[in-house]
């Protein structure tokens, strides 16, 4: 590698390598170390479940990675940018809870209270990017401290407002059938049932690799979490690009919450804490740094693909899914001390 | 080298500036034409990073007035220096080091082509091109420009501010946090910068970097000026004397021998020589 063909390496720096191959291209890209960790993690389970491969327990291992990895997406932006966001999972909750108290208190059709949970939902988002902006304060201690009051939130109001800890039913509601055709139906595929959250997550996959690397905005997105104060100096709008990552993260809490509606027609209010670790594990596994300013979309998306793998694997291989928490625990060390090496290896002469 | 019936592209003409109560500049005359180098040169708390300040536009001058082009300036913001073609370049917020060198390059003026996409192909070789034109042969555009040197980086930071239209460019101790040989690079690039007809106020605490590369040397200290000079009024020996302050450099010598009295106190003979020697070249 560099090394080998390297002779002092600050004094002629335009003649420290030949063409670069292919594979060494491979190996630079975020996503590298969690392409091998999903084929390991594929390869493993095939091997000691034998239902693993089968198309339908396939089809649930891709709706477990859909239900992380469409919030994965945007909290994997908003890594890149520089920032966590751990009200993401009690976020959820709050976004399935406005839309079915106020569709049914007020008996508006469902897709009134869909839009107004999407308004709600960005609201908080905008709030996160706002507070943190305008204190200064670290993004962990601004969500936690969010992830607090809308866990109370969540539980407060929906006891206050039904007299119990899960939303009253709005299966029999108008405008439930064609919300969930959207948001929670199953798709076809050569005689195996798909949920759409599948491919609503390669949707969003998609459009949030597209706006990284081919849009002025995802320019913005590395600049501010790799060093927002250069971004500042060359005229990036820094605060905009931040609150404008926090809302990402809101919608995507937006449209699981409403998967949560249309799948479950009522909402445990108490649901959602915790699963903000799951989606940055998912981001850190995919490459994302901690630090900001580096990794991607599709890297969150093979992360939240080991995570479902992982997930129902081992249910597939009928151990105690007690076990599923240790293996996450060592997937993200793994994932994190290889980022480490990619890092210092990007900074390497730096 | 300069047209003479232009007026310098910049000149600041008896500037001051106040901080509340505290005087950070007093009296200030520099000019900077198309196609030279104006050095400013002073210790910490000489008043260059208040000078810059003004110039780039964060600040607003107090006294004397400001030109661009003949014309009286009072910037409220950077944007607005910029838009006048005075770019400036901070010693630490050059790049994005995980970033691409084109990203870096185009960061905040990226070249589009319609719903928020960038002309990739465009950005591409323009950065590669323009590199080049600074002597800079890129293996590859894509490379994190942390892969880069000290030198090599704030090159690009130089290129940059050139290629969106800079005609005069503020470079903030562009060679401070440098080793020898990339602060070579830097200088190098400082006077292709002179070549290609800009002008360049090149701040720096270092006169063995300012002499071989300027064309006019303003030294600061305690927020005055205590020379302003022309290259052929000067030498590099004049120019370092005036830098590090004969009598000040005289008056510590005197301190440390009182302190360390006796004949063991090397470090105050040498001062003391030191000071003699810089009085004799005064």
């Amino acid at each position: 590698m560099t090394q080998a063909v390297a002779g002092p390496p600050a004094a002629v720096p335009d003649e420290r390598l030949a063409r670069e191959s292919p594979l060494r291209r491979l190996l630079r890209r975020p996503e590298f170390g969690a392409l091998l960790g999903a084929v390991a993690v594929f390869v493993f389970f095939s091997l000691v479940a034998d239902a693993f491969l089968q198309a339908d327990s396939f089809s649930t291992v891709l709706y477990a990675s859909s239900t992380f990895g469409i919030m994965a997406v945007g909290v994997s932006l908003l890594m890149i940018g520089g920032e966590f966001d751990l009200s993401a999972g009690v976020m959820v909750t709050t976004a399935a809870l406005v839309a079915t108290l106020v569709s049914y208190q007020l008996t508006l059709n469902l897709w009134v209270g869909v839009a107004i949970s999407l308004v709600v939902t960005l609201a908080i988002g905008a709030l996160n990017g706002l507070l943190y902006i305008r204190t200064g304060l670290p993004s962990f201690i601004v969500t936690l401290a969010t992830f607090f009051m809308l866990a109370g939130a969540n539980l407060g109001v929906t006891k206050a407002v039904t007299g119990n800890v899960a939303s009253d039913s709005v299966r029999d509601m108008d405008g439930f059938e064609s919300a969930r055709k959207v948001f929670a139906s199953d798709v076809d595929v050569g005689g195996v049932n798909v949920k759409i959250t599948v491919f609503w997550w390669l949707l969003f996959v998609g459009i949030a690799t597209w706006i990284l690397l081919r849009t002025r905005a995802g320019n913005w997105i590395f600049a501010v979490g790799g060093a927002a104060g250069s971004a500042r100096a060359v005229g990036v709008p820094v605060a905009r690009t931040k609150i404008g990552l926090f809302m990402g993260v809101a919608f995507c809490g937006w449209f699981s919450g409403m998967h949560l509606v249309f799948a479950f027609a009522t909402v445990q209010s108490g649901e959602g804490v915790g699963n903000e670790f799951n989606y940055i594990i998912c981001a850190v596994i995919g490459g994302c740094l901690l630090t900001g300013g580096y990794g991607s979309a599709i890297g969150a998306a093979i992360g939240a693909f080991i995570f479902g793998m992982v997930n129902k694997g081992i249910v597939y291989a009928e151990w105690n899914p007690d076990w599923f928490r240790f293996f996450l625990g060592a997937m993200l060390l793994i994932a994190t001390v290889v980022n480490l090496i990619v890092r210092r290896r990007v900074e390497r002469s730096a | 080298m300069t047209d003479p019936k232009d007026a310098p592209l910049v000149r600041l003409a008896g500037v001051g500036k106040n901080y509340g109560n505290v005087i950070a500049l007093r009296d200030v005359d520099l000019e900077a034409s198309a196609g030279e180098v104006t050095c400013v040169l002073g210790d910490n708390g000489a008043g260059k990073s208040t000078l810059i300040k003004i110039v780039a536009g964060l600040h607003r001058h107090d006294l004397g007035t400001y030109e661009v082009q003949g014309e009286p300036v009072a910037f409220s913001s950077p944007r607005d220096a910029l838009d006048r073609g005075i770019a400036t370049v901070y010693q630490d917020l050059a790049v994005v080091p995980l970033m691409p060198v084109w990203r870096n390059f185009f960061l905040g003026s990226e070249k589009r082509k319609g719903f928020g996409r960038m002309d990739i192909t465009f950005m591409r070789r323009t950065a590669k091109r323009e590199m080049a034109a600074m002597g800079i042969d890129l293996r590859d555009v894509d490379q994190p420009i942390g892969t880069l040197s000290g030198g090599e980086r704030q090159c690009v930071a130089i290129a940059r501010a050139v290629y969106f239209g800079a005609k005069a460019l503020v470079l903030d101790e562009p060679t401070a946090a440098l080793g020898v040989k990339q602060a070579g690079t830097v200088l190098r690039y400082i006077v292709q910068a002179r070549e290609r007809g800009l002008a360049v106020i090149f701040i720096t605490h270092n006169p063995h970097h300012a002499y071989p590369v300027g064309d006019r040397f303003l030294i600061l200290n305690r927020g005055r000026p205590i020379g302003y000079r022309t290259k052929e009024e000067i030498t590099r020996e004049e120019l370092t004397a005036l830098m590090a302050g004969g009598a000040e450099l005289e008056e510590l010598a005197h301190e440390l021998d009182a302190a360390v009295s006796g004949s063991g106190s090397r470090a105050a003979k040498e001062l003391a020589e030191g000071a003699d020697h810089l009085r004799k070249s005064d």
